[in-house]
């Protein structure tokens, strides 16, 4: 029994044919399902914003800017401020994105240049990946085990010898920033890593044989024609990472200490927003509370200038590398 | 089993937390017998906290008329939630201010139920032997004006230590406390510079000199365990479960004095002597006696003066009594103070005034 290519040609008029009726009810159905879910994205956010702010909104009334200003935290005479905490926060995520920012773009480097085998790329990048499944409280447990046992003898060295150096003012007792720093870089390093890596694939591969055309070395393609072409993807890429930053809980409330003070040492604990959140939402008052959502408030506020800077950034960097308007 | 996956055919639409949580209503206690006439909940300090959970999963297993829950949570949580009138009865080792006494319009019976001393527990890998602390010094330490282990205050005292040269990291509570109160009471009374220009006392303050915090007893040990040249304040019991060394400090008297219960009960017991407050709330912030050790506190069970059914100020009463005397011997085999028999005496009294409106 042969088959006959021309068996469906008798039912082509129906393929080329107008749309259906069930062709429209499922396009208008399709429409209407992406429009919700996009709203309700939207509406959801805007709900989020709406109790955190209803709730925040007497202490907002009662303590005003000095919440920001002040270094205070007081539930038993109702004095609230968290400069600190701002501080930490801040403090933390930016010496995490320098580290994983760092490590994640190399890592994308190693990973799309050519340095190995395509096979053992993937091999790698689903490693990285992996890194990103590992629960918060396991990286804050292993912060505790490892990390400050092994960073201990360094920073008792370093404050030893350079003690002059605001960075290594204090000893690191156990919990601290440079712990909490260092395990927040692991934890950035995948999304940094792996939106890095797609940036350097979308570069078409004309443009790194142009390059070579051109006579570049390979280290000078990767320096000065594929990294700025990639540019604007890795700034997403940090952006995201630095958004991830701030937010982290459970880890940093292990490793940093909880400590209310603002201190340039690389060694001393301090506190972040999300783990004074976490960690004083438990005992809290209701006027702790109020104050607590104000502080919720403030991070999110952070969290969306970090994001519109990053924006802003890498829109230059698109205008200014890739010659797009 | 079968209503569950009932609830879960007829509840797709549900999202999957409340399904979770329609399951875990529908499956009961696996643990609990037949049902229990009366439940008693019960929250508050951490520190007598497993005392209390000891006695009450005794007492719950010697009869089934009643069943007495206790949740912890600190006593600051416990002082909250008493006034609230969401538990049937609170614990505090801070007992409650006047001003929070005059919330409570049904009324307030403290009852002393156990006892604990406030130590300093420190982490020094490398130093053996027994560390003294002399009374100015520990408080300047809190204070952040002794910020390394190699001072000389320290080293004076200690001249056989060999101390390291590393900086003093305070570690404190950060939630509502109890113990917070039995130790900054303690350092105001024997420092004018704490009470007047420091923290002062509290159940919860802004600690100077760039303390680290933890929440509960347990949180605190937690934290100078894990960190080399700390010191913080916790109880007793809590520090000698965990093995951290623990300082010798110096009484009024001007001796080095070790935690242990039986000065703890003298010391009590001296103190009500010299004179009990009616409403059995009893500070002891510098004792007198030789050998008292410095920082020891009672801790409340928080009662209401009246119950709107009387069957459960009855179960109330009877649960009490049987901690004030069963009780007390296990409060030792735990690390706790048994109660001297002249404040058992006066909270027995006390305890048969509650009733119905």
């Amino acid at each position: 029994m042969a088959l006959n290519p021309f068996e469906h040609a008798g039912a082509a008029s129906t393929i080329s044919g107008p749309p259906s009726e069930g062709d429209y009810l499922g396009d208008r159905l399709f429409r209407a399902v992406a429009r919700a879910c996009a709203g309700l994205i939207i509406a959801l956010l805007l709900f989020i914003l709406w109790e955190i702010g209803g709730l925040a909104l007497p202490a907002m009334a009662q303590h005003g800017l000095g919440f920001v200003s002040g270094s205070t935290w007081n539930p038993g005479t109702q004095e609230f401020g968290v400069l600190p905490e701002i501080w930490g926060t801040l403090y933390s995520s930016l010496l995490a994105l320098l580290l994983g920012g760092v490590f994640g773009v190399t890592i994308a480097i190693f990973l799309s240049q050519d340095f190995i085998e395509a096979r053992l790329a993937v091999v790698f990048r689903t490693i990285v990946e992996l890194l990103a499944a590992i629960p918060s409280v396991v990286y804050g447990l292993w912060g505790i085990f490892v990390v400050i046992p092994l960073l201990r003898p360094v920073a008792g060295w370093l404050h030893a010898q350079l003690s002059f150096i605001p960075l290594f003012a204090t000893d690191l007792s156990g919990p601290g920033m440079a712990p909490a720093a260092l395990v927040l870089a692991i934890m950035i390093l995948p999304t940094v890593a792996a939106i890095t890596v797609d940036a350097f694939r979308r570069i078409p591969y004309k443009v790194k044989e142009a390059a070579y055309g051109m006579g570049t070395t390979r280290w000078e393609a990767i320096l000065k024609v594929m990294l700025p072409t990639a540019s604007s993807g890795i700034l997403a890429a940090l952006v995201l990472g630095f958004g991830r930053a701030l937010g982290e809980t459970m880890a940093l409330a292990m490793l940093i200490g909880n400590s209310n003070q603002i201190n340039l040492s690389l060694f001393a604990p301090a506190n972040t927003l999300a783990s004074l959140l976490a960690s004083s939402f438990p005992e809290a008052g209701q006027i702790e509370v109020q104050a607590l959502m104000y502080a919720a408030v403030v991070l999110l506020l952070i969290t969306l200038l970090v994001n519109i800077a990053g924006l802003g950034i890498q829109q230059y960097t698109v205008r200014k590398f890739e010659g797009k308007v | 089993m079968i209503r569950c996956s009932g609830v879960i055919r007829t509840a797709t639409a549900v999202s999957f937390s409340i399904l979770l949580t329609a399951c875990g209503g529908e499956s009961a206690d696996p643990g609990a017998e037949a049902p229990r006439g009366l439940q008693l909940v019960g929250a508050g300090a951490t520190f007598p906290e497993p005392l209390y959970q000891d006695w009450f999963r005794r007492y719950n297993a010697q009869q089934t008329e009643t069943r007495v829950i206790y949740e912890g949570g600190g006593s600051g949580e416990g002082v909250r939630r008493f006034i609230e009138e969401t538990v049937d009865f609170g614990a505090s080792d801070a007992a409650m201010s006047d001003a929070q006494i005059a919330q409570v319009e049904r009324g307030v019976r403290l009852i002393p139920a156990t006892a604990g001393m406030v130590v300093l527990a420190y982490n020094l890998p490398g130093v053996e032997g027994e560390l003294r602390l002399p009374r100015d010094v520990y408080v300047d330490i809190f204070l952040g004006k002794i910020w390394r282990w190699d001072d000389p205050r320290i080293i004076a005292v200690n001249p056989d230590l060999e101390l390291p040269s590393r900086l003093i990291q305070t570690v404190v509570r950060r939630d509502g406390s109890g113990t917070t109160f039995a130790f900054t009471n303690h350092l105001s009374s024997i420092s004018p510079a704490w009470r007047d220009e420091g923290p002062g006392t509290g159940t919860i303050l802004n600690w100077p000199g760039g303390a680290m915090t933890g929440n509960g007893n347990e949180g605190v040990a937690h934290k100078i365990k894990i960190s080399h040249g700390s010191i913080g304040y916790i109880e007793y019991h809590f520090a000698s479960r965990l093995g951290l060394p623990i300082a010798t400090l110096e009484n009024k008297a001007g001796n080095f004095v070790q935690p242990d219960a039986d000065s703890g009960r003298r010391t009590l017991e001296a103190a009500a002597e010299a004179g009990m407050p009616a409403n059995l709330r009893l500070f002891v912030p510098d004792p007198d006696a030789p050998h008292a050790y410095p920082i020891t506190s009672l801790s409340w069970l928080l009662l209401y003066g009246s119950y709107p059914e009387p069957e459960r100020a009855a179960a109330l009463q009877s649960v009490v009594t049987w901690g004030l005397n069963e009780g007390q011997e296990i409060a030792a085999t735990l690390g706790y103070i048994p109660l001297p028999d002249n404040i058992l005496a006066r909270a027995t009294e006390v305890l048969t005034t509650i009733g119905a409106p």
